[in-house]
């Protein structure tokens, strides 16, 4: 029969001898194994004093950018829930108002932008997706919570804050 | 009145080393659950607990803690006092065994006053010792079979065979010592243990019964249900043995017996073999320094020395694969019973033709 592998080893079946069934040195092998690893590098990190460098492609939670002048640039396009293959994106349009130009840049606004944290999988499709340059992938880690309805991120949660709110503080 | 014939600072000195041997031996069991931990974590490549307190130092308090506060669960079908009194039992039997060990060596006061750092010096010091452990069979036995689980009366059953099996090979071992001490007190064994070098030789048992302390050693690790022969709580085969049905503090009594027997047993195994208090050069060290500090010296050399002890416990612990049944009894009567019988008569033939007593 044709071998699937040619990686099978016969195994020695041939009876212990006296020094191997004595058991103590190998008892003796296997003790310095463990001592050396008294001296090797702990593969633990102490996570929250010290955390390790994320990928360079590493996606976190979203956040909905604005523009220069502090405007949202959502303009309610529907694409990255389109594109988002868990469904967990929905949004409501709504159309800007006379007086709101520096709220929205354009003429169409999500009046409601909500992501359901538990059914992201963060594939960053809708960053791909998104026209405006509007939402993307940080690098934060999402938090843990206690309740379901937490999880679902309102536009609000995603919103960065407007650069020019902050410099007028 | 009999009671006063007996001199009162003797009761008052013997409470007071027994409460101390007791928090003693608890305090210590308590931080090997923690050392035990450490050990499994630096040779896995972890760090191990180390939140509570610096280094961890305070998780033995939260697991104590949070073993008080468990539900306490009595199984409906289970034999209610005799499921009570399993843990009891095993908790007791490893207290007990800490009464015969010599801790230092005789203080003695400027008016003369005899302060023995040893809560009873009886004549048959090891034999009181495996009565003891004989009887801690029984916490694990009365405890596997209340519990009315076929897990546990399985597991129990094992530690019992085990327990009965080991128990023969380490007492012969145990008499080629004997030969050649020639005395079963274990303040007699340890002094003559004295210092390190005498007469052109090692002074201490380890040095004249190498063969006698792996078989005892051997035995030890069995006795202690740890690995590789902790068979009876078997996880894989019995889910977690004879206290499968334990929970709360009775559960930890169960746990913490292991490390109380362990602590006790690395204490008997260095009086037995490793000089108990003694260590080299102690005579220039007794005129060199007043005799409190000599006593304290020697407790902490006895204590550093059972340190390490329960460190080559957790060492091997973490080292070898737990065996089989079959291989364990193989093992046990078929190659330390011979072993050992052959050492006591080589041992025997040495003392009449060789060393001529």
């Amino acid at each position: 029969m044709e071998k699937l592998t040619n990686r099978a080893v016969q195994i020695d079946r041939t009876p212990m001898t006296f020094g191997e069934r004595i058991y103590l040195p190998s008892i003796a092998k296997g003790l310095g194994i463990t001592l050396g690893h008294i001296f090797k590098k702990k593969a633990t990190t102490s996570y929250p004093e010290e955390k390790r460098p994320f990928s360079p492609v590493f996606r976190g939670l979203h956040i909905l950018n604005r523009d220069e002048n502090g405007a949202e640039r959502c303009t309610a396009c529907g694409l990255c829930a389109l594109a988002c293959p868990a469904e967990a994106i929905t949004m409501e349009a709504a159309e800007r108002k006379a007086g709101e130009e520096m709220l929205y840049r354009e003429e169409k606004y999500a009046a409601k932008y909500e992501i359901n944290m538990l059914r992201c999988i963060f594939c960053g499709y809708c960053e791909e997706a998104c026209p405006k340059d509007a939402i993307y992938l940080t690098e934060t880690i999402m938090p843990s919570n206690y309740n379901r309805a937490s999880f679902i991120y309102k536009k609000e949660d995603l919103l960065i804050p407007n650069p020019k709110k902050q410099d007028s503080k | 009145m009999l009671l006063l014939q007996i001199d009162t600072a003797l009761i008052i000195e013997k409470v007071i080393l027994i409460s101390v041997i007791l928090m003693g031996s608890l305090g210590i069991a308590m931080y090997a659950t923690w050392g035990e931990r450490k050990v499994a974590a630096v040779m896995q490549d972890r760090l191990g607990p180390n939140r509570a307190g610096p280094f961890g130092l305070l998780q033995p308090l939260a697991d104590g803690l949070k073993l008080f506060f468990k539900e306490e669960i009595i199984p409906d079908r289970s034999t209610q006092v005799i499921f009570i009194l399993g843990p009891c039992l095993a908790m007791l039997t490893a207290l007990m065994t800490s009464a015969v060990v010599p801790w230092g060596p005789d203080f003695v006061t400027k008016s003369g006053h005899v302060i023995s750092f040893q809560v009873a010096d009886i004549n048959i010091g090891i034999l009181f010792v495996f009565g003891v452990v004989s009887l801690g069979v029984y916490g694990v036995m009365l405890g596997g079979w209340a519990s009315n689980n076929k897990f546990s009366l399985l597991s129990s059953i094992r530690a019992a065979s085990q327990a009965i099996s080991y128990e023969l090979a380490m007492g012969i071992s145990l008499i080629a010592l004997l030969m050649l001490t020639g005395t079963l007190s274990l303040r007699e064994i340890v002094a003559q243990q004295h210092g390190f070098w005498s007469d052109g030789y090692f002074s201490w048992n380890f040095f004249k019964q190498p063969v006698g302390f792996v078989i005892f050693l051997t035995c030890a690790f069995a006795e202690l249900n740890r690995a590789p022969f902790d068979l009876p709580e078997c996880e894989s085969e019995l889910n977690m043995g004879y206290h499968q049905e334990y929970s709360s503090m009775k559960l930890g009594f169960y746990l913490f017996a292991e490390y109380i027997n362990m602590f006790v047993s690395s204490a008997i195994i260095v009086t037995l073999f490793f000089g108990g208090y003694n260590f080299p050069f102690m005579d220039q060290v007794a005129t060199a320094v007043g005799p409190l500090l000599f006593s304290a010296i020697c407790i902490m050399a006895l204590l550093t020395k059972v340190v390490c002890m329960i460190l080559f416990f957790m060492f091997i612990r973490w080292t070898l694969p737990r065996f089989r049944y079959d291989q364990l009894m193989k093992l046990g009567w078929r190659s330390l019973i011979p072993l050992a019988l052959v050492n006591m008569l080589v041992t025997g033939a040495v003392i009449i033709w060789v060393i001529k007593k």
